[in-house]
């Protein structure tokens, strides 16, 4: 049945441009999947390190502005991608080293403070990143040959970077590392007393996390062709946290979820709604208060709460540790 | 807060900490086990130094510990929170490309560790659905898990019942003798069978040592713990 489930989701996101009627919604498919590569990244701190960060956009912008900066300057693509990377994945080292100092609030605001630092380059060092008027590029790779200039293509190509990050992350948590991290997000100190690295771990985490917020952030460039601080922001950071929050933390399709509902918001509803941004918070706001655990794993509770017949107990196993009062 | 703790026991030793709330008790194990570093003085395991030695590494070495207020891995099953005890001291905890479930002798060893502690019936059940009593055994299953040398058992008995006091204290006393175990409690009953020697702490300072008679008949302990 799961495998059905599996191959059934393949085929339809592969038809995606058969089915779906005009180039318009063909885009917004392709910006689903881009974001969701983003929010898959964020996830991996947010959801299965526990560690919230509020500078990812910082690390999705350094990948954009390199690739952006490479290419205009006539590099070559794959030189360019592989370069983008590399400086992503090192400042996501140098982000990790500054932010692991602390955990809970602490994290964030440094996490925060970084990414304001790197939209505070993007804006206001004119002569690197041309400022609030962004950096263009002119076209898009092609790589074996395949052209990714047409919508449908950079929609395929997305997919496959897409299905590599579900792939990834689906391999990563099922994996003695995935649940180490795990564990440093439910018990870091004992974790510690079993003889376990939590910084390392954490860091690795980290860098993984940052690895695929840089991929995000390439086909962000190679999707609009141009990269501005609007991309480094913070509300890109608290959009991308959204995502992954409103979709489910700790889940493979929950940020998958949540980036196709704030792309659908953004994209279709603000076109007959001039006040979207109301339509997307009110949202939020339904989750949080019918499903607070995120709407995958909200809904998979109502599926069983509706296969068994009687009511599921909100998620209590987070908060189980401190309800160990002895009777 | 401890001062001029002067503590020795010897391998395969059963040694009791009493003392009143505030001795000190558990920030001696917090001491011995790295999570706290003392300003002064040295903890050495096995005539080995490991005053310096970080507390992630000291369960490499050695020593093993279980916590007052429970700190297990609450979404998780009972194996799973195994596995990752044992999962901690191999390099496997590193790799990020095969499957854990398929690592079947972690597993299985998981299970024979949760057999021990006469939780194997329930190892596929989340931990957030077990009962207290159930929990303060896995505690005692992921310190067991690691074959530790040096067992630190912080009052393991509190708040359990009669029936899973009884049922603890022949776990504890079927550990064998090549694991040196030194435990907290306040349950004086329980614990006093199990002591071969005890420490009495107060104000952070051992003010005594000796054998279950000698404590018991000493006018300052009774004193500072019976409050006679």
């Amino acid at each position: 049945m799961k495998r059905f489930a599996l191959a059934a989701a393949l085929v339809l996101l592969a038809t995606v441009p058969w089915w779906v009627r005009g180039t318009f919604y063909v885009n917004i498919a392709s910006q689903i999947l881009l974001y969701a590569v983003f929010a898959l990244g964020v996830n991996v701190l947010a959801g299965y390190a526990g560690l919230v960060s509020l500078g990812h956009a910082g690390l999705f912008g350094i990948a954009a502005y390199t690739g952006a900066k490479m290419l205009a300057g006539g590099a070559g693509h794959l030189a360019v991608d592989v370069a983008a990377l590399a400086t992503t994945v090192v400042a996501a080292g140098v982000f990790a080293v500054l932010a692991l100092r602390g955990t809970g609030l602490g994290f964030v605001m440094i996490t925060v403070a970084l990414g304001q630092i790197v939209w505070g380059v993007a804006y206001r060092w004119i002569s690197l990143t041309n400022g609030d008027n962004g950096i263009s590029i002119t076209g898009r790779p092609s790589p074996f040959g395949l052209s990714l200039a047409s919508p449908r293509s950079f929609y395929w190509a997305t997919l496959v970077v897409f299905l590599a990050a579900i792939l990834s992350m689906a391999i990563f948590v099922a994996s003695p590392f995935g649940a180490s991290v795990r564990g440093t997000r439910d018990q870091p100190r004992r974790m510690n007393a079993l003889g376990y690295h939590v910084w390392m771990i954490r860091f690795l985490a980290f860098l993984f996390s940052g690895f695929w917020s840089g991929v995000a952030g390439l086909l962000y460039l190679y999707y609009n062709q141009f990269v501005s601080p609007q991309a480094v922001a913070l509300t890109a950071s608290a959009e991308a946290l959204l995502m992954v929050i409103a979709g489910g933390t700790g889940t493979l399709l929950g940020p998958v979820v949540g980036a196709a509902l704030v792309v659908v918001v953004k994209n279709v509803a603000s076109a007959y709604i001039e006040r979207w941004n109301f339509v997307l918070g009110a949202i939020f706001v339904m989750i949080m208060v019918f499903m607070p655990e995120g709407l995958v794993p909200g809904l998979a509770r109502l599926a069983r709460r509706l296969r068994v017949g009687a009511p599921s107990p909100a998620p209590a196993a987070v908060t189980a540790t401190r309800e160990e009062v002895p009777p | 807060m401890t001062a001029a703790v002067d503590l020795s026991v010897q391998p395969g030793e059963r040694r009791l900490i009493i003392g009143p709330n505030g001795a000190g008790k558990t920030t001696l194990f917090n001491l011995i086990t790295g999570e706290l570093s003392p300003d002064g003085g040295t903890i050495s395991l096995f005539d080995t130094d490991i005053t310096r030695v970080p507390s992630r590494r000291r369960a490499h070495l050695g020593i093993g510990r279980t916590y007052q207020i429970i700190t297990l891995f609450p979404r998780d099953t009972l194996l799973r929170n195994v596995t990752l005890s044992l999962l901690a001291l191999t390099r496997l905890r590193w790799n990020p490309f095969v499957r854990l479930e398929t690592r079947t002798e972690l597993v299985e060893r998981a299970r024979v560790v949760l057999s021990r502690v006469g939780l194997d019936r329930l190892a596929d059940r989340p931990l957030a659905e077990t009962s207290y009593g159930e929990r303060r055994r896995v505690e005692i299953a992921l310190a067991l898990a690691q074959s530790p040398r040096v067992l630190l058992l912080d009052e393991p008995f509190a708040g359990l019942s009669i029936e899973e006091r009884r049922d603890l204290r022949a776990l504890v006393a079927g550990i064998p003798r090549d694991v040196t175990i030194v435990m907290i409690e306040h349950d004086m009953d329980t614990a006093l069978d199990f002591a071969e020697r005890i420490s009495v702490l107060h104000l952070g300072e051992v003010v005594m040592e000796g054998t279950r008679a000698e404590v018991v008949a000493h006018p300052r302990a009774r004193e500072i713990y019976l409050g006679e």
